[in-house]
C-alpha cells in the first residue's frame, strides 16, 4: 500500500507533505530550543550570558562553576534530600492504596460497589476548596512537616481508574484455579494481579512520581522553614521570585553573587534530569495508559 | 497537568484533562482502543434471596475486599469530606481561637460581600477570559496536530516528533514560568523576535496585554503532544477503506483529512470538548500564582488566585471560603449541564 500511494503522489500531496514536514520540523525545533536553551546558559559564563542579547545559540565562554556550587549549596542539596525522602515514602503508600482501591473497583458481585465508588467518586467533582483544606491539614498537626506533601494526594482515583482497567483485563480463568488451590485474597492480588499488571504500574509510579517531583503549591503554602522545602520550592524562589535566597548569610558565603543567572539554569538541569532519565523507561507505556483510563466503565 | 492527585483542590474536578481521560463512560466500545476492560454485564437474574442471607454471603465472599477498601475510604473521609463539612465557615466568622463549631453564624454575608465587591466583576470576567482564550486557542491545537502527525508516512520521523512533544508535560510549572520570565525580558528570546518582525522591544510580562497570549501560549507549548495521545488513538480506529475509496475518487491528502478523518474522530472531539467546557472555571491558577505581579493584577486575577491571595496571604478565612464554594458550585452546575449535552449528543458521558 505505501508503495503504492508513493507512485500515485501527486503535486498537491506533495506540497502538503512538504508543508507538513516543515511545521513538524518548527514544533520539533520550538519544543526543544527551551531545553537547549538551558542546558547552553548552564555551561556559560556568567558576565558573558548577562551581557548577551538576541536569541542564545551557544555557550557564551564555559564555566562550569554554578554547577560546583549548585552542588554544594546547603539549600539545594537539602531541597534534593527533601523530596527524595517524601518520595520515598509517597510512592510506596501511594501504589499501595491505588492497588488496593482499584482491586475493590474491579471485583465484580460485591453487594456495596457502587455505593462505595459513588462516596470516593463523589470527591473528584466537589471539594471542600482551599481554605477549608489548608485549615484541616493545620488541624491534623501536619503543618510545616513532609508529612503534608506525603499523606495528602497519595491516592488518585483517576490512576486507580487505570489499575482497574488494567484488573479488569485480566481472564477469569487465572482466578479461578487460585481460588480452588485454596489461595487467599491477599496472595491472589500479590501474586497473580500485580505481576499481570506491571507495565500499567510502572506508567501511575511516574504519574505520581513525577507528579510528585514537579509539585509546589503544597510546600508553598504548608511548610515554613526553608530547610524543610523540597527542590521544586527552591528553585522558585531563585527563579520566579529572584529572590536572595542561596546568598542569605546563614549559608555562608556570598559565592552565588558571582553566578546570579548561569546558577538558575544549573539548577533547572540537576532538577530535571532525574524525569529525563525515568522518562524513556516508561514513555513506550504511555498510550496504553491514557486509553486504557479513556475507556472506563 | 500534574499527573498526581492534586491534594490541594482550589475548586471542584481536579484536572479537567485528567478527569476527561480516566472517566468517559463508554457506553458501547471505543474506537481505536479495542474495548479494552469493557466490563462484563453482572448477571441479570433477580435474586431471590432474603437480604440477611445476601448480606451474609457478601461478607463470606467479599469480606477481603472490604477490609482492603478500608484505607481509602479513611482517607477520603480525612482528606476530602472532613474539608467539606469545614466550608460551613463560609457561613460563619471563622476565628481560629474559637473553632468551627464556636464561630459565630453570619448567614450568607459573606457572599454578598463577595457579590458586591468590585473584585467579582473582574475576577470573573478574567476566569471566563482565560478558560474561554483556552478552548478557542488551546483546545483545538492537539486536535490539529494529531491530524497532522496522522498524515506522516515516515514512522520513524513520527515517532521522534511524537516523544518530542510529549516531553514538554513532564517539566515542572516553576521551571516553565521561570524560563518564560527570561524569555519575556526586554532582551530576551521573544522580544528579539518580535523586533526581527519590526516591533519595538517591552517587558512581555510587565505588560497586561501580552499576559493572555503568553499564557495561553505556553499552556500550548506544555500540552499540545500529550493532548495529540487521545486523538491519534481516535484516529487509528478511523475505518482504513474510507481512505482507499477517497483515493480512488481522487481525494487529495488535505481532503481525506478533512472529510475523512476529521468525521472520524468527531465523537472523541465532542466528549472532550463537552468535558473542557464542564470545567470552565477550573483555569490554571499555579501558573499564574507564578507569573502575575501587580502590573498585571487587573487582567490576571481569577477566582482561585484571588481566594488564595484573601485567604492564604490575608487570612479572611470564611469570606475567601465563600468565595471557593461559590467556584465549586458554578463549576458542579457547568458540569452536570455538560455532561446532559454530552450524552445527548455523542451517548457518552461523565456519569
Amino acid at each position: 500500500m505505501k508503495a503504492k500511494s508513493k507512485i500515485k503522489k501527486s503535486k498537491g500531496d506533495m506540497i502538503f507533505d512538504v508543508i507538513n514536514t516543515c511545521i513538524m520540523i518548527l514544533m520539533v525545533i520550538m519544543t526543544l530550543y527551551p531545553f537547549y536553551y538551558v542546558v547552553i546558559a548552564s555551561v556559560s559564563d556568567n558576565t558573558r550570558l548577562q551581557a548577551y542579547k538576541g536569541i542564545l545559540m551557544l555557550p557564551q565562554g564555559f564555566n562550569l562553576g554554578a554547577y560546583k556550587l549548585a552542588f554544594e549549596h546547603p539549600l539545594i542539596l537539602s531541597g534534593y534530600k527533601n523530596i527524595l525522602i517524601v518520595l520515598a515514602i509517597y510512592l510506596p503508600l501511594s501504589i499501595l492504596m491505588t492497588v488496593l482501591c482499584a482491586n475493590f473497583m474491579a471485583a465484580k458481585k460485591v453487594m456495596f460497589k457502587k455505593p462505595l465508588v459513588l462516596f470516593m467518586m463523589f470527591t473528584m467533582y466537589f471539594s471542600g476548596g482551599l481554605i477549608p483544606t489548608f485549615l484541616n491539614i493545620r488541624e491534623l498537626g501536619m503543618y510545616n512537616s513532609l508529612s503534608a506533601l506525603i499523606i495528602p494526594g497519595c491516592l488518585s482515583l483517576y490512576n486507580a481508574f487505570i489499575v482497574r482497567t488494567a484488573i479488569e483485563g485480566i481472564p477469569d480463568s487465572l482466578y479461578e484455579s487460585a481460588y480452588m488451590d485454596g489461595a487467599s485474597e491477599l496472595q491472589i492480588l500479590f501474586k497473580i494481579t500485580l505481576p499481570l499488571i506491571k507495565p500499567t504500574l510502572a506508567v501511575i509510579l511516574l504519574y505520581y512520581g513525577v507528579g510528585k517531583w514537579n509539585e509546589w503549591f503544597s510546600a508553598a503554602i504548608y511548610i515554613k522553614d526553608n530547610a524543610k522545602l523540597p527542590i521544586q520550592n527552591i528553585l522558585r524562589s531563585i527563579l520566579i521570585e529572584n529572590s536572595e535566597i542561596l546568598n542569605a548569610k546563614e549559608y555562608g558565603d556570598t559565592v552565588a553573587n558571582s553566578f546570579t543567572e548561569t546558577i538558575k539554569y544549573a539548577a533547572i538541569v540537576i532538577s530535571t534530569v532525574p524525569i529525563l532519565c525515568i522518562y524513556p523507561m516508561v514513555q513506550k507505556h504511555f498510550t496504553k495508559g491514557v486509553m486504557i483510563g479513556a475507556v472506563k466503565g | 497537568m500534574s499527573s498526581c492527585g492534586s491534594p490541594i483542590p482550589l475548586s471542584a474536578g481536579h484536572s479537567k484533562g485528567r478527569a476527561a481521560l480516566g472517566l468517559i463512560h463508554r457506553h458501547r466500545p471505543a474506537e481505536g482502543a479495542g474495548g479494552v476492560g469493557l466490563r462484563k454485564t453482572s448477571s441479570s437474574l433477580p435474586d431471590k434471596k432474603p437480604f440477611g442471607t445476601r448480606l451474609k454471603e457478601d461478607w463470606m465472599h467479599n469480606k477481603w475486599k472490604y477490609i482492603m477498601l478500608v484505607p481509602a475510604v479513611i482517607y477520603f473521609i480525612i482528606f476530602s469530606y472532613k474539608p467539606m463539612y469545614g466550608v460551613i465557615i463560609a457561613f460563619k466568622n471563622y476565628r481560629p481561637n474559637k473553632g468551627i463549631m464556636g464561630s459565630e453564624w453570619v448567614g450568607f454575608l459573606h457572599f454578598k460581600n463577595f457579590f458586591q465587591s468590585p473584585d467579582f466583576g473582574r475576577i470573573l470576567r478574567n476566569t471566563f477570559s482565560i478558560s474561554g482564550l483556552g478552548i478557542l486557542f488551546g483546545f483545538p491545537a492537539p486536535i490539529l496536530l494529531a491530524l497532522l502527525l496522522n498524515e506522516i508516512r515516515n514512522e520513524p520521523f513520527k515517532r521522534v516528533v511524537q516523544t518530542i512533544t510529549y516531553l514538554p508535560h513532564f517539566v515542572a510549572m516553576v521551571i516553565i514560568c521561570g524560563l518564560l520570565k527570561t524569555f519575556c525580558l526586554s532582551d530576551g528570546v521573544f522580544n528579539t523576535i518580535i523586533q526581527a518582525f519590526g516591533g519595538t522591544a517591552t517587558p512581555l510580562l510587565q505588560d497586561s496585554k501580552f499576559f493572555y497570549p503568553i499564557l495561553i501560549g505556553s499552556d500550548i507549548w506544555q500540552g499540545i503532544g500529550w493532548g495529540s495521545i487521545i486523538y491519534l488513538a481516535a484516529i487509528a480506529g478511523v475505518d482504513q477503506e474510507q481512505y482507499e475509496a477517497a483515493r480512488i475518487d481522487g481525494a487529495g491528502r488535505l481532503a481525506q483529512m478533512w472529510y475523512i478523518t476529521l468525521p472520524g474522530i468527531m465523537t472523541t472531539v465532542m466528549v472532550m470538548f463537552v468535558l473542557r467546557m464542564g470545567g470552565i472555571l477550573n483555569v490554571g491558577y499555579e501558573k499564574i500564582l507564578l507569573l502575575y505581579n501587580p502590573a498585571t493584577y487587573e487582567v490576571a486575577d481569577v477566582i482561585s488566585t484571588y481566594t488564595y491571595r484573601m485567604g492564604l496571604q490575608g487570612a479572611q478565612w470564611s469570606f475567601s471560603t465563600a468565595v471557593g464554594l461559590f467556584n465549586s458550585v458554578v463549576n458542579i452546575v457547568f458540569l452536570l449541564v455538560a455532561n446532559k449535552f454530552s450524552k445527548k449528543v455523542s451517548g457518552n458521558g461523565l456519569f
